[in-house]
């Protein structure tokens, strides 16, 4: 791979212990919560600014949100054995973890839009009020990343998972990448359950 | 140009247009970022015909423009708001920052560290071409039936969020704009953690190295928020959110029919959170390159380089708590206010110490005039003159005179005008030679230097006294104002000191061209300079250097007692 000289594709430097893609997937993530960390900060001062705030419980489907952190949860547990079974050099078992990840995702999503339908049909927009446009910013923004992940994470199941014979440990810190990045799309979520729905 | 390994055999639009290496996509952002640096210059020659003389039909070309833009030569207001946002907007983030971190770090840190090429070609290619489609919607943007954006460029809501469509292309081009400096400075931050060449620790960097070290931090962690803002501000345009449109909003005499509940503030803290961080995105890779050029021509060592490296590193982090400084007059709370002018006194002394340490690096060399050492030395004035100007700013009570004033602007082009684009001139003359491997004209060099230095203080120096007299930045017509009116002769002055600017910089461009023909040939090291680039060849081939290159010292090894030479590269194992 590395014709042009370039060193730490696939083994680690053997001083800061990563390869160029994990310390660039992790600097990618760092600005990934700045993203969130400036949408967060926008709903703490509409909040705290607003004379009146409703309670998320009382307007979104709570059960509804409560099965899509449960699935988000559980595919990042196959994310991590789909990354576990390359390390054990099982191959079809990672191709299985990886289609359940991609399929929990789906899943996810369709709830998201089931959510999103529902709230149409009562007419209700981004253009209602300040709580459903940042309701609707920040999920909506939380899908497209989730649409990302499983964009990434089906290259990787098919045409990516050539590399697997080529070299294998390259192929084993690309998944670990998409991990990191679908662990971290899990955490936001674990964030906007609670701020958005609960509180 | 000397070509090696496989390069060879690939076909001219894989190797010139869509290539993976880092030299000729840096050269990439270098054209297109000058380009723009000369199509936004023009911008503002327009709107100094129109400051000079209000309500006036501009001579000659006047009648090219579309009637939406002049009518008989004379320029609408909204054209000259158009003018004014885009002017800024493109000198920012498509002209100094493609120029200073995607043009010159994208070409030098490689070279510099001893790396073949950065750690994520690829990734280097799209930065590039999704920078490049942002400025094409940005430009594209001129052409829209109602215009281009014309909130200024700091796009403050509720105007901006009401404004015609130019403002939705902005933020898009923005988006383009921020995802392209994104995937940059994981790149560069990547490069420079990953790859440095055997031997070369951090404390051995080169002082440009760390400026786009630091840089690449602020460009990876304030742009973000930016991003989420323009997501804010293009769901208010296009969704029909209020996240900027407080409630009761009235605009012409009629109620907005919005939901309300929206505060415009939120955009300003959003958009300083990047827009202050920028500055020092602006400024530091000019001052790493001021310090390469005064090390190689000052033949002795950078003044207190540790002190420097961690003055990078502080003004790095302080950059990301002094925003709210821009925001005084918004009603802030007296605690709030002091929270920020603190952190802003704070943060002048790294930068003090970084000029003065600059300048001190001065004292006891054999200075060479060349050039790029010319431009340089301009810095140290320029940018002491931005800085110290700015002290009023940063303290409320001087700041509630001056904000939004000249004097603003008469500042913040100190800093970037006669001190980063200087710094990048003084770039452009000290590596030409190593990119090309000609040396550019010292004589069209030094035309071009001493007429743009006096040239460009004449075009800010008046700013001061306008913005003391309390003229308003944006004003479309001063004469309409009777504060204003008795400061309108040097209005005068300063736009034929900004036209003959812009012929003055003819020579550089006649220099820049020409000299790929006329220039002087050079070999690897024509500045008998010390740091890893000048062991490469000239051009350096796919892949940089003939040998992995081994670092055995410090970058700024000139003049070391019981040398036979003046200068000890950093890859010579041996005495030289």
């Amino acid at each position: 791979m590395s014709d042009n000289g370039i060193r730490y594709i696939s083994k680690p430097h053997p001083v800061t212990g990563v390869t160029n893609s994990k310390l660039g997937i992790w600097c990618f993530l760092a600005s990934e919560v700045m993203l969130f960390g400036g949408l967060f900060s926008a709903y703490v001062l509409l909040r705290a600014s607003a004379p009146s705030w409703p309670h998320g419980s009382d307007l979104l489907n709570v059960p509804l949100a409560t099965l899509n952190t449960l699935v988000l949860i559980t595919s990042s547990v196959t994310m991590v054995m789909a990354w576990a079974s390359l390390a054990l050099k099982d191959f079809s078992k990672y191709k299985r973890y990886m289609a359940a990840t991609i399929l929990l995702a789906l899943v996810f999503l369709a709830v998201k839009s089931v959510e999103y339908a529902h709230k149409f049909e009562h007419h209700h927009f981004p253009s209602t009020n300040t709580f459903y446009a940042i309701y609707f910013t920040l999920t909506g923004l939380h899908g497209l990343h989730v649409l990302g992940g499983v964009v990434v994470n089906t290259y990787f199941l098919f045409p990516g998972s050539a590399l697997w014979k080529k070299d294998p440990e390259q192929f084993k810190g690309r998944i670990e990448c998409a991990g990191l990045y679908w662990h971290f799309v899990d955490l936001v979520w674990i964030f906007l359950f609670p701020v958005l729905y609960l509180l | 140009m000397s070509e090696k390994q496989h390069s060879h055999d690939l076909p001219f639009w894989r190797k010139y247009i869509f290539s993976l290496d880092h030299k000729v996509i840096g050269i990439q952002y270098g054209i297109t970022g000058l380009l723009f640096l000369f199509f936004g210059f023009c911008l503002m020659m327009l709107m100094r015909w129109q400051l000079a003389y209000p309500g006036q039909p501009l001579p000659v070309i006047g009648n090219l423009f579309s009637e939406r833009m002049m009518v008989g030569g004379i320029m609408l207001p909204e054209f000259y708001n158009q003018l004014g946002a885009m002017h800024g907007t493109i000198m920012v983030f498509l002209g100094v920052v493609p120029l200073a971190v995607g043009g010159f770090g994208n070409y030098l840190v490689p070279l510099q560290i001893g790396a073949p090429d950065m750690a994520f070609p690829k990734l280097n290619m799209m930065s590039y071409w999704v920078y490049f489609l942002g400025g094409v919607a940005m430009i594209a943007s001129f052409f829209l039936p109602e215009g281009a954006a014309q909130s200024g460029w700091t796009s403050y809501p509720p105007l901006a969020n009401i404004a015609a469509s130019g403002q939705t292309v902005w933020l898009i081009g923005m988006v383009f704009l921020i995802t392209s400096s994104l995937l940059g400075s994981i790149n560069f931050i990547v490069t420079i953690v990953q790859l440095r060449a055997e031997g070369l620790s951090f404390f051995r960097l080169p002082f440009f190295v760390w400026a786009q070290f630091v840089t690449s931090f602020l460009l990876l962690l304030a742009f973000p928020p930016l991003e989420a803002a323009g997501v804010l501000q293009l769901m208010d345009r296009l969704a029909g959110t209020s996240f900027f449109m407080p409630s009761g909003l009235v605009v012409a005499g009629k109620a907005l029919e919005v939901s309300g509940g929206g505060n415009p503030l939120l955009w300003q803290h959003l958009f300083w959170f990047l827009a202050h961080p920028e500055v020092y995105v602006l400024i530091l890779p000019a001052m790493g390159i001021v310090a390469e050029v005064f090390a190689t021509n000052t033949r002795k060592p950078i003044y207190g380089y540790k002190s420097m490296v961690c003055s990078v590193i502080f003004l790095g982090f302080m950059s990301f708590i002094v925003w709210a400084h821009h925001m005084f007059l918004t009603g802030m709370s007296a605690k709030m206010s002091s929270f920020f002018q603190i952190t802003t006194m704070i943060i002048s002394i790294p930068s003090v110490i970084l000029l003065t340490a600059l300048a001190l690096s001065l004292w006891g060399g054999s200075i060479r005039f060349s050039t790029p050492m010319l431009f340089a030395i301009a810095f140290l004035p320029m940018f002491g003159i931005g800085g110290l100007t700015g002290l009023p700013l940063g303290l409320a009570a001087s700041d509630i005179h001056l904000h939004d004033t000249y004097y603003v602007i008469g500042h913040f082009h100190y800093v970037v005008a006669p001190g980063t684009i200087f710094a990048l001139f003084a770039g452009v003359y000290h590596w030409y030679p190593k990119v090309t491997g000609r040396k550019m004209s010292e004589i069209l060099g030094k035309i071009h230097f001493f007429l743009s230095i006096v040239l460009i203080n004449g075009v800010f120096m008046p700013m001061f006294i306008l913005g003391l007299a309390g003229v308003s930045r944006r004003l479309y017509d001063q004469m309409q104002f009777a504060h204003a009116q008795p400061t309108q002769p040097l209005n005068v002055f300063m736009s034929v000191c900004a036209w003959l600017l812009g012929l003055a910089q003819i020579p550089f461009i006649i220099n820049i061209f020409g000299s790929l023909i006329w220039g002087k040939k050079v070999d690897n090291n024509p500045w008998e300079a010390t740091t890893l680039e000048w062991a490469a060849p000239s051009p350096p081939p796919h892949g940089n250097f003939d040998a992995v290159p081994e670092v055995y010292r410090g970058p700024y090894e000139y003049s070391v007692p019981g040398q036979k030479h003046d200068f000890w590269p950093q890859n010579m194992a041996k005495e030289n």
